[in-house]
């Protein structure tokens, strides 16, 4: 086996810089394992992030690859650590400014209860307030025009998400005649 | 460099420079006396079991478990994005989500999904009679290529390889001809330890994996 393990350095077609990190003294390998740790502690919340993102869509999480499976070098890991930063300082940044409309839109949804008449044809979903689900809320008058015209509105809220389409299995007790009809 | 971790499993070995780089990384391999073959009627029942306890808020959860964490922090560390590039138990749960359900496919495929989402160690498997075992982790030099795959690998890839080539690259595409087929007698089932996971979780892996190819 030893062959295999070093025939890095066995090879003088290859190019040292290519095989290891371009610096393989202990300083150099020391700053690399900081680096390394710093990836690690961004990864960690990064995920936290992602976790208490759900279930808002559209935010960005890829932070971007430079290339592997290989050793990186002290440089490689410095831009991976700097991109993951600033990955996690965008997407904290989204996190809050959506966070505030969400606040904003809890708060119309408790005016548009207290007051529909004030808050006509409203529509407020859940996606709007950062939670899950297809719910929404919606001021709109009791009885269609009746109520439109004598000013009897009210905030319904819708019972969740439609039924998943698609063709349906067919009936477990369906029996078929023996020729197959 | 080889050794004998636990009886029936054995240590791969690692090149030098990545031992001092990566403590902690390590290839465990486990020797299956069988190929793959049908699934049955009892694993597809425990597909359906994990299917079930394995949903939405799992999946999400996923970076926060430890092992999970550890592999994409690997990645990164080897200029992966697992993002992009998802980890073994990542990809699993994708697929998990978009049909529903783990879909069962052969014996082989049930095991390795099985063992992965139990334990959050990626298994892979080879045909025993077409590598030489034991496996090691080591950059490829210059001229190197994965048989089957058109182009050389660029030098200082991370590769599984055997004594005389690469067999696939670490936590990628494999080499033709190396995989586990109808025709395979013996599996060898394969884990990739990294800095945070424990050597007994890569272990119960490989174990579960065994467990139901054996049945």
């Amino acid at each position: 086996m030893p062959e295999l393990l070093e025939h890095t350095e066995a090879n003088p077609a290859a190019s040292p810089a290519t095989l290891v990190p371009a610096g393989t003294g202990a300083g150099e390998r020391r700053a690399r394992g900081d680096l390394r740790l710093q990836i690690a502690r961004l990864e960690r919340e990064l995920g936290e992030l992602f976790a208490s993102a759900f279930p808002r869509r559209g935010l960005e999480w890829r932070v971007g690859a430079v290339g592997g499976p290989r050793m990186l070098s002290t440089g490689e890991l410095e831009r991976i650590r700097d991109a993951l930063a600033a990955r996690l300082a965008d997407t904290r940044a989204e996190l809050a400014r959506r966070a505030d409309a969400e606040e904003a839109n809890r708060g119309l949804v408790e005016r548009m209860i207290a007051e529909p008449a004030e808050h006509r044809w409203v529509k407020v979903s859940n996606e709007d307030v950062g939670e899950p689900g297809c719910r929404h809320w919606h001021s709109r008058p009791r009885w269609g025009i009746l109520g439109m015209l004598l000013g009897w509105w009210r905030v319904r809220l819708s019972s969740g998400c439609p039924l998943a389409a698609g063709p349906r299995p067919p009936a477990p007790d369906a029996k078929r005649s023996p020729d197959g009809t | 460099m080889s050794g004998s971790a636990e009886p029936g499993t054995e240590l791969g070995w690692l090149a030098g420079e990545l031992r001092e780089e990566f403590p902690g990384l390590g290839l465990h391999q486990l020797t299956v006396e069988r190929g793959s073959g049908r699934s049955t009627r009892a694993t597809k029942d425990r597909l359906r079991v994990l299917s079930d306890r394995f949903a939405g808020a799992q999946a999400i959860n996923l970076r926060h478990q430890p092992i999970p964490w550890a592999y994409r922090v690997f990645f990164r560390h080897i200029g992966l994005d697992p993002d992009h590039q998802r980890t073994p138990v990542e990809e699993l749960a994708l697929e998990r989500m978009k049909h529903g359900g783990f879909r069962s496919r052969s014996l082989l495929d049930d095991a390795l999904t099985i063992a992965t989402i139990e334990s959050g160690v990626g298994v892979r498997a080879f045909d025993a009679d077409r590598v030489s075992a034991p496996l090691g982790i080591r950059p490829t030099v210059a001229g190197e290529a994965l048989e089957g795959r058109p182009g050389e690998l660029p030098p200082g890839t991370l590769v599984v390889a055997d004594a005389e080539r690469p067999v696939s690259l670490l936590f990628g595409a494999g080499a033709r001809g190396r995989g586990v087929t109808p025709k395979s007698r013996r599996t060898l089932l394969v884990a990739i330890q990294v800095g945070g996971v424990p050597a007994i979780a890569v272990e119960e892996a490989l174990w579960l994996a065994a467990g139901v190819l054996q049945g």
